[in-house]
């Protein structure tokens, strides 16, 4: 594969400069298996960064450990560190709750609530995080929409069921969701796989507007995807990370051999 | 392939399809066996006394079931204050906050509760209301009832709640919202017609039990006015009227039947109207 004549240009910072995530000899383990192991790794502020790798090597379970929903399955452990900031998001005083307040996250599969309107949905974290104020609330619903690239489309039906929706009318709706509650970061799980191209081009285009604000994770199986809109990637094989930095090296010139076999499609 | 073959199959094919929809019909055949004979037997008896007086004295022609009626209703609602929170709590436990072994146990127990002959709960909460209180009661009559509704909900909720997808419980926790929050505004908001659906199923259910009765609520002739109080229900009703040696009452308790089965039909109607755009909804 040759690289994209579009891919992003390499970006003047360095990762590790500003980074808003920073994991520490990240290993883990389901059970007795490790699905992590032994992962450093430094996210750069107000950037896109892309995990990209085959099935099973451990893309999501990273991206779920941002947040600690890896930790919705019981048989979970983690070793090493994870910090959001400075802050160790898995020291003993800390909720799993405060750190996904400050780490939002898109699922592959669009998932608004079926028994919300447009606008329940966007406001349902503020909500039920016990914010009343009606004024706030719908401010945050516009400034939301507006971010998500859906307010033109939806600003005359906000109180319409929010699955009345196109497929990627909802996954930008779950993006609006996450926003609102003013996340730090926002991690996204392959969130453009179930779209057509039109769909998953304003999902890229959007991607691309929020790292002026966000930092942003996304895992891709889709390597256009990654060379296109991140600045950063991170390639993982088998649990591990096997190389990481500027997309347009990753996708030009990689330094480990796997990686140029993963990128030129040779296999995964 | 040959031909006579290929007919074989075909006249096989047939035959099976009509023993399959001979056995349809007898599924429902019953239902309307009892309807028709019902609606010959008890639609003489059933006027604006039925429903509005009190039973009369043996010999006395007329009177109504009114008390019995309302004594049904009473003790349905006694028995929900205690079945629906109970039940829907319990399946929310098990579905919700998955503890293996404990839910192993759990849903076994309930699974063999369920399979409980509705007389022995009678037995049971003779021994732990009705004696110590000296008395049969209103109250036992809805406890028994309520225990009996219990794994029916509870098993019911458990199902309906593992309908919803788990991307919803997924989206919801990661907005950083706390679990009960999300379990009461999401999930259960989310399934709510489905465990409308199992309550209103489990009322209809108990509306019908007579034998738990017999040892709790005892029915009586009267209006009753307090807990402690034995009650009439329908089914105490017409039990104790077709037991009977006296045609008025035989009657009586025709009507008394037909009136149930359009209670209990009446609530499985609203069951299905409640419920019935729930599966052309997306999922």
């Amino acid at each position: 594969m040759q690289p994209m004549p579009n891919a992003t240009v390499e970006p003047k910072s360095d990762p590790a400069k500003v980074a808003a995530v920073t994991a520490r000899s990240l290993s883990i383990f389901f059970g007795n298996h490790a699905v992590l192991k032994n992962v450093s790794i430094d996210i750069g502020a107000r950037a896109v960064t892309a995990i990209i790798g085959p099935s099973g090597c451990g893309k999501s379970t990273f991206l779920r450990s941002i947040n600690r929903m890896h930790e919705l399955n019981p048989d979970a452990r983690m070793e090493g560190e994870i910090r959001l900031f400075g802050d160790d998001i898995y020291s003993r005083d800390v909720e799993p709750v405060v750190v996904r307040r400050r780490v939002g996250m898109v699922f592959q599969k669009s998932n608004p609530f079926p028994t919300m309107s447009i606008a329940e949905n966007v406001t349902v974290g503020l909500r039920l995080n016990g914010e009343r104020n009606k004024k706030i609330l719908a401010s945050r619903t516009e400034e939301s929409l507006r971010m998500a690239a859906l307010w033109d489309e939806v600003k005359d039906r906000l109180h319409a069921p929010a699955i009345s929706l196109s497929g990627g009318q909802q996954q930008r709706l779950c993006i609006a969701r996450a926003l609102a509650v003013q996340p730090e970061v926002l991690l996204m799980d392959e969130p453009a796989s179930a779209l057509d191209p039109l769909a998953t081009q304003k999902i890229e285009d959007l991607i691309i507007e929020l790292k002026k604000d966000y930092t942003i994770v996304i895992v891709t199986h889709n390597m256009q995807q990654a060379a296109r809109s991140s600045d950063f990637t991170a390639f993982f094989y088998l649990g591990e990370l096997v190389e990481f930095g500027p997309t347009t090296r990753i996708f030009t010139n990689p330094v480990q051999k796997r990686t140029e076999d993963y990128v030129t499609g040779r296999f995964g | 392939m040959t031909v006579s073959n290929h007919h074989w199959r075909k006249a096989i094919n047939v035959f099976m399809q009509a023993l399959t929809f001979v056995c349809a019909i007898l599924v429902i055949l019953p239902l309307l066996l009892v309807f028709f004979y019902l609606l010959k037997q008890g639609a003489g008896a059933v006027n604006w006394a039925f429903f509005t007086e009190l039973p009369k004295p043996v010999g006395e022609v007329g009177g109504g079931m009114a008390n019995a009626i309302l004594g049904t209703f009473i003790l349905i609602l006694l028995a929900s204050c205690l079945g629906v929170p109970v039940g829907v709590l319990g399946g929310v436990f098990l579905s919700e906050y998955r503890h293996r072994q404990l839910n192993w146990w759990i849903r076994f127990t309930a699974d063999i509760i369920n399979g409980v002959p509705s007389i022995t709960w009678g037995m049971v909460v003779y021994a732990l209301i009705v004696l110590p209180m000296k008395g049969f009661s209103t109250l036992a009559g809805g406890v028994v009832l309520g225990l009996i509704m219990i794994p029916l909900i509870m098993r019911t909720t458990e199902e309906v709640l593992q309908l919803v997808p788990n991307g919803y419980r997924e989206a919801a926790l990661a907005l950083g919202i706390a679990q009960w929050r999300v379990i009461v505004q999401i999930v259960l908001r989310t399934a709510l017609k489905g465990i409308v659906t199992g309550v209103m199923l489990a009322l209809a259910r108990v509306a019908g039990e007579t034998a738990p009765l017999l040892f709790t609520a005892f029915g009586n002739a009267y209006w009753t006015h307090r807990l402690t109080e034995p009650i009439a229900a329908l089914p105490l009703q017409i039990f104790n009227y077709a037991i009977s040696p006296y045609d008025d009452w035989h009657r009586q308790a025709w009507a008394g039947a037909l009136v149930l089965i359009l209670l209990i039909s009446g609530i499985n109607i609203c069951v299905r109207t409640l419920t019935r755009d729930r599966f052309s909804k997306r999922a």
